[in-house]
């Protein structure tokens, strides 16, 4: 659960004809590892919008006579929960929070620490300084530990846990963002760009974003296997999403009881969460390597 | 060398106090009254005040913290609202039952990750590369909180060979290097060792064939030097960096025990944390959040000094 920020290249945009982002989806193609990752991931996307209505049963219907029943039992395809929930409806369903859950954060703290790191690595000098000591503070925080001292602190809930799990992402990627932009701003053409009377403003949207947002975005995508861990862990612990939503931490908490009764089914939901993590991986992995082989 | 390490360990005092700070205003963010949990309903304006005053919240939050940070540097760390004990106490037995659970994993993470990584690194791009990544990705993608149980479903609930929680028939204390605390020792290990091994292999990995390529390697191939005497190289150049990853990963495990430490109920800081924030015992949680930060700064400082002394090319750049 750790996020070691990499030294990182800034991506070269590629000037011969079809432009940066075509060259690197025809390399991602080629990535067969990439492309099922891709798959499975656009497959759990699917089931977290139309999930509800594709479910068989309702996920939230429970039945005394049905608690517990195995894999396979007539009319449950993946067995019932605790409250004889069907499994296989709360899992589809529970697609939607779970990624929700582990998703937006990064989302959010990719914009923020974007926006910290390049204007720390813009301006340079003592502003840089003082933004990214105080980001060193926080990244002196193990994350698991921040997240469930700051959530914690805050009181459960999806609001609260998502808060909390913005501000563990923001400093290793506004880290990555002040690197680049530092780097970038070294070179001759922003150098090139600034004598020929361009303003600050300018230079930050033409020449800096272009080439700063391609490197963090890549890291920012390894942070959702990390993040979708550290969601499910909250409500795991019960600190983030509240009973009876379906999602997937929380039903592996709730189902934590039944281990020695029906052991595969408390197992489940967190096959869920382990499939989609190595998703998000492995689709990282391969937007790496493609967007940073140099001409 | 001097100038350099000194310059480290100055820098890390303001860090330090950032993190004080960071912790401190944590219990403060929290919504309600810091002693609704041990008030009852109906208490007096008059006793409200005085536990406020005997837990010095009446005062501003300059002096509260001022006095706090002096006290805690003092090795006092308040009392406990939920039992009335020094937190202190509390904070350090729960510690080293951490850290024994914590280096147990950061061992066996390391030897089969360094290993991992080593052959995948040395034999670039064959089956047994692919192998040894491909498991370094379900390392760093598996939720370990379902791993434990997992863990617990096969080897408790089904084969009936491990004991699935706890820390040993004394319970909390009263630990012993005997089998039968080492038996309850094992799942919680080997479900925290996942995580450093898969950062552990995938450093390696980079950093063998990054040494590989190398010029100095090929010249020594070159000079008709043995696979044995180029392994003892790689071996060397690649011992810094992954001992330094690996003291961080000791950091990490540290801070990061709570899941783990809640599946198999293990006595240690997670656990710990995890009673504070329940029972919303501001002090234990201050406490236990500080000491682990520091901890976890410490730990930091004491790789970057290893590191500079075992290669010096780091001060020199």
């Amino acid at each position: 659960m750790t996020m070691n920020v990499p030294v990182m290249p800034a991506a070269t945009p590629d000037t011969a004809s079809p432009g940066y982002w075509l060259t690197v989806w025809r390399r991602l193609k080629k990535d067969r590892v990439a492309m099922g990752a891709c798959g499975v991931i656009l497959l759990l996307l699917a089931m977290a919008l139309l999930g509800s209505g594709l479910a068989p049963q309702d996920p939230y219907a429970s039945s005394m006579m049905t608690r517990l029943k195995p894999i396979g039992h007539p009319g449950h395809l993946l067995g019932t929960d605790e409250l004889g929930r069907d499994m296989l409806s709360r899992l589809m369903v529970g697609a939607r929070l779970s990624l929700f859950m582990g998703i937006t954060p990064v989302v959010c703290a990719f914009v923020i620490g974007a926006l910290i790191g390049i204007t720390a690595g813009y301006a340079g000098g003592a502003l840089n300084t003082a933004i990214m000591r105080v980001i060193d503070v926080f990244y002196a925080f193990p994350s698991v530990l921040l997240a469930i001292a700051l959530s914690g602190a805050l009181g459960a809930g999806i609001t609260n846990s998502l808060i909390s799990l913005t501000v563990v992402f923001i400093p290793p990627i506004a880290r990555v963002a002040e690197s680049v932009t530092t780097q970038i701003r070294g070179r001759d053409f922003v150098e090139a760009a600034r004598a020929s009377g361009a303003n600050a403003f300018t230079i930050v949207r033409v020449h800096v974003l272009g080439n700063v947002l391609g490197p963090v975005f890549v890291y920012a995508t390894s942070l959702i296997a990390v993040s979708m861990i550290l969601a499910s862990g909250l409500s795991f612990l019960g600190l983030g999403v509240k009973p009876p939503e379906p999602e997937w931490g929380l039903m592996l908490n709730t189902l934590r009881t039944a281990i020695y009764t029906q052991p595969w089914i408390a197992a489940l939901p967190g096959v869920m969460i382990f499939c989609t993590s190595i998703a998000f991986n492995l689709l990282s992995d391969g937007l790496r390597s493609a967007m940073e082989v140099k001409q | 060398m001097l100038a350099y390490l000194l310059r480290r360990v100055l820098y890390a005092l303001p860090i330090m106090l950032g993190v004080a700070l960071v912790c401190f205003a944590l219990v403060h963010l929290a919504p309600g009254d810091p002693l609704v949990s041990i008030l009852p309903p109906d208490a007096s304006t008059q006793l409200q005040e005085q536990l406020r005053a005997l837990y010095g919240f009446d005062r501003s939050y300059p002096e509260q913290f001022a006095g706090w940070v002096w006290r805690a540097l003092q090795g006092d760390l308040g009392t406990s609202i939920a039992t009335n004990r020094p937190v202190s106490a509390e904070v350090f037995k729960a510690v080293g039952n951490t850290l024994r659970l914590a280096a147990l994993a950061t061992l066996i993470g390391f030897v089969l990750g360094g290993l991992f990584g080593f052959v995948a690194g040395y034999f670039q791009n064959s089956w047994l590369d692919k192998l040894a990544s491909f498991t370094s990705v379900l390392g760093v993608s598996v939720p370990h909180y379902w791993l434990g149980m997992v863990l617990v479903i096969i080897f408790s609930s089904q084969l009936m060979w491990l004991p699935a929680s706890g820390a040993g028939p004394g319970g909390s204390d009263g630990w012993r290097w005997d089998l039968e605390h080492l038996k309850h020792m094992l799942l919680p290990a080997l479900t925290m060792s996942v995580i450093p091994m898969g950062i552990i292999a995938r450093t390696v990995r980079a950093l063998v064939a990054d040494i590989l390529a190398q010029e100095f390697v090929v010249g020594l191939k070159a000079k008709g030097l043995t696979d044995l005497g180029i392994l003892k190289h790689v071996v060397k150049n690649a011992a810094p960096t992954a001992l330094a990853v690996m003291g961080l990963q000791l950091g990490y495990l540290l801070g990061g025990s709570i899941l783990i430490e809640t599946v198999f109920a293990w006595p240690g800081t997670g656990f710990l944390l995890n009673s504070a924030i329940f029972q919303r015992d501001l002090p234990l949680l201050q406490g236990t959040i500080l000491v682990l930060a520091m901890f976890f700064v410490v730990l930091n400082l004491l790789v970057d000094v290893i590191q500079t002394v075992l290669d010096p090319r780091i001060a020199r750049s």
